[in-house]
């Protein structure tokens, strides 16, 4: 019996034809009214056809819970609907701005909000300046030839892929009484330290956690940053004798500088959102030394006996407005960059 | 032709097969139950249902078993919206109150409701209303120490008496772990029923003349000020209450089965598992509520089912109730979960804790002896509608004061301004 024998090769074509032929037929399909509403509407409104899928979605999900938002914060009393809320006016923003001094939480009205937004600006400052240098250091490092260098990018980008929670409470263990840390301390002949409930040494611990845990997506984009710097001014600063640090300054730093505006903007943003890691923790403790200003936002919308939704939203506003500033100086770095 | 026959036949058998099985599919009700466990009553339960819907078909019952979490923080909302479950396990009562169903025009025996649920029904029902029937207890709990006995025997030291003050027991606890080198002496939750435990036993009164909360008095301040003074001589550790912020709960379950606690102050509820996962390891014992100025009330609490009144299926949902509530089931599912009974009936009787260990079996004696003492001003707490906004304020506040945020004066200003403002947000 003979065989029949098939060229895989013509069996592809055929395939592909036979796809291309079909998607042709959909162009086609889809043509005919796209065609008719152009003609309708012109051609320059087609582009707003071509965004509003995509606008819709955007709307449903980002601009109406923003204008629901700010809805609640106008509005008072234990309810869940706006329209059984009644409206109060800035009465919430009025209370959350009550304050003896903004420097002194203890003399606003809602003190644990002041507390929160010290915490919040606290951490921020500690968490993004460590941080960027870190980050730099490291990225700095792994673009020298040295050896295993892949298995150390990997190695520093790895926390990056862990889930917060999974973070916080692996270092929670470590840091409790009877946690590895103490174990090592004591077996050294140490005294035990209570790192979580003295109100120096939790605040240090969540900033180190937080870099730990995020230090390798900026490691990330300053080390392509660095790749993307001609290799040759390198050769010619070699070839005029330059002392490293003064390539690292003249050379290095100024052409790294929009990578380092983007990470610093990036990471500001999140250190104002942190929220997560500080929850498991620290549950914002001892006292009120770790409670952020998300936490705040959480515990009064959903922690309490009485939800105060109208509070906790006028709080979000605040936020907003913030993260909104910083979004804004993002963008304006990232024109800049591009202008460069 | 014969064929064709055989083909009708089958497909008239296949209609009308398929049609009795949509008919009994569609009339069946189904009542879904959201149920948080602290042990093992969430097994306990789901066999005694699978036993009810073998009795009656028409009524499917789905168990929802949520975290403790989800019943505080996300069933309210869910409430709130309209779109909850038919029944809830919930441990804020008076919170939940509004939302809960009448169930006396559909309950088999009202009466029966009345008299065995009778001091507990207030806690159920919305501000205002004094004769609804919403749910019923299914644990009564009571708040007290445990004492790991072994550690005193270690060290040689007796154990207070049964009348013994706070300040006794705190400074025996000291010197056990002092000799034994127990890191915790005495622990207590960091929850709001365990604080005013102490509060109410040193004299707290909560509320005024009129009814109103009135929380700072003498006796509260006697209470704060002892609890405040063991974190600051070491009679209590920092780990519990200093450790977190706002209202979180923590608890010292684990470091009391590891032998850590000298004493710990929490509840009934705990025996279950301290039975189970305590086993020989060492002694432990229930003690009664220790005194102060104003007696040694423990505070009352526990967890309520009740019915919601969103559901679609008011009957089949009253119908489950009442037979949960009745008394063979009651008693089935309060003895093999080990809790303290909240049926009037079933604790007059006694109920035999068989899958007890007689550590397990005294220490229910002894909280079950203690609901005589629970003073008038523990349950006015517990069935005011509101109390969770003084708990958490307490806890929040007091836990600052501790962890060294301000002092004790400070924090009861704002115990005060708390409970103030967040009452009146809610008649808004």
């Amino acid at each position: 019996m003979a065989s029949v024998e098939t060229d895989p090769r013509r069996d592809g074509a055929g395939a592909a034809g036979l796809l291309a032929a079909l998607l042709a037929l959909l162009m086609r399909l889809v043509d005919w009214p796209m065609q008719a509403l152009q003609r309708l509407i012109g051609e320059r409104r087609m582009a707003y056809v071509f965004i509003l899928p995509n606008l819709a979605f955007f709307s449903l999900f980002v601009f109406l819970p923003l204008v629901i938002n700010f809805v609640f914060s106008v509005t008072g009393g234990a309810g869940l609907f706006p329209s059984e809320r009644p409206y109060v006016g800035a009465q919430q923003y009025a209370y959350l701005f009550d304050c003896g001094s903004f420097l002194d939480p203890s003399s606003c009205r809602e003190d644990h909000f002041w507390r929160g937004v010290a915490n919040t600006a606290r951490f921020t400052v500690f968490q993004v300046t460590a941080m960027v240098l870190f980050s730099l250091l490291t990225a700095v490092v792994l673009n020298m030839k040295i050896r295993a260098r892949g298995f150390f990018r990997a190695v520093y980008f790895f926390p990056v892929l862990l889930s917060p929670v999974v973070v916080a409470l692996t270092w929670k263990w470590i840091l409790q009484r009877d946690g590895l840390l103490n174990a090592a301390i004591t077996s050294l002949g140490g005294e035990r330290i209570l790192f979580l409930v003295d109100p120096s040494w939790a605040m240090f611990w969540i900033v180190f956690v937080s870099i730990w845990a995020h230090m390798g997506f900026y490691t990330l984009i300053l080390l392509a940053g660095l790749q993307a710097i001609p290799a040759d001014l390198y050769e010619a600063a070699e070839m005029d004798a330059t002392p490293r640090w003064r390539v690292f300054w003249r050379i290095t730093l100024p052409l790294l500088w929009p990578n380092m505006i983007v990470v610093i903007v990036l990471a500001l943003i999140r250190g104002v959102q942190t929220f997560d890691e500080v929850f498991v923790l620290t549950g914002g403790g001892p006292g009120t030394a770790t409670l952020m200003i998300v936490h705040y936002i959480y515990e009064t919308a959903f922690a309490n006996q009485v939800q105060n939704f109208g509070l906790a939203a006028a709080a979000s506003v605040v936020l907003g407005v913030v993260l909104f500033a910083l979004t804004l100086a993002q963008l304006a770095a990232s024109r800049r960059k591009g202008a460069a | 032709m014969q064929r064709k026959h055989w083909i009708s036949a089958f497909a008239a058998t296949a209609g009308l097969a398929i049609g009795l099985m949509a008919t009994s599919a569609f009339a069946q009700t189904t009542v879904r139950i959201a149920w948080y466990s602290d042990g093992n009553e969430g097994e306990v339960v789901s066999d005694l249902l699978k036993r009810f819907e073998a009795q009656n078909k028409d009524i499917k019952v789905v168990l929802d078993q949520v975290p403790f979490k989800a019943i505080t923080e996300n069933l309210p909302v869910q409430l709130a919206s309209g779109q909850g479950p038919d029944i809830a396990r919930v441990v804020d009562l008076g919170g939940i109150a509004r939302y809960a169903l009448d169930m006396r025009p559909y309950l088999k025996d009202a009466a029966y409701w009345e008299k065995n649920f009778g001091p507990f029904l207030p806690w159920m029902r919305p501000e205002g209303d004094s004769s609804a029937i919403t749910g019923f207890m299914t644990q009564l709990t009571v708040t007290g120490p445990f004492v790991n006995k072994t550690l005193f025997e270690q060290a040689g030291v007796a154990l207070p008496g049964a009348k013994a003050t706070w300040e006794e027991w705190g400074k025996a606890a000291k010197e056990v772990a002092a000799k034994v080198k127990a890191p915790f002496p005495v622990a207590m939750d960091r929850s709001g029923h365990r604080f005013f435990s102490v509060a109410i036993s040193e004299g707290a009164k909560v509320f005024d003349d009129k009814g109103e909360p009135a929380v700072i008095d003498d006796g509260f301040r006697r209470g704060a000020k002892l609890i405040y003074d063991w974190h600051r001589d070491g009679t209590m550790a920092k780990e519990l209450w200093g450790s977190v912020s706002g209202t979180a709960y923590r608890g010292a379950n684990d470091e009391f089965k590891n032998a850590q606690v000298v004493m710990y102050q929490s509840g009934s509820w705990q025996i279950a598992q301290f039975d189970k996962t305590v086993g020989d390891a060492f002694d432990w014992i229930a003690v009664p509520s220790p005194c102060g100025a104003g007696g040694c009330s423990p505070m009352p609490g526990g967890a309520g089912l009740v019915a919601i009144k969103t559901t679609k299926s008011p009957e089949a949902v009253a119908k489950v109730m009442d037979y949960l509530a009745s008394e063979p089931v009651l008693s089935e599912f309060y003895a093999r979960s080990l809790f303290v009974p909240g049926h009037l009936g079933i604790a007059a009787k006694g109920l035999d804790y068989k899958g007890a260990t007689p550590q397990g079996k005294a220490a229910l004696k002894v909280f079950s002896d203690q609901v005589a003492q629970i003073s008038p001003a523990a349950y006015k707490l517990q069935g005011y509608v509101n109390n969770r906004v003084i708990f958490n304020a307490v806890i929040s506040r007091l836990g600052q004061a501790i962890s060294g945020e301000g002092t004790l004066d400070e924090a009861y200003k704002r115990i005060e301004s708390d409970i103030a403002q967040q009452i009146a947000e809610r008649k808004k």
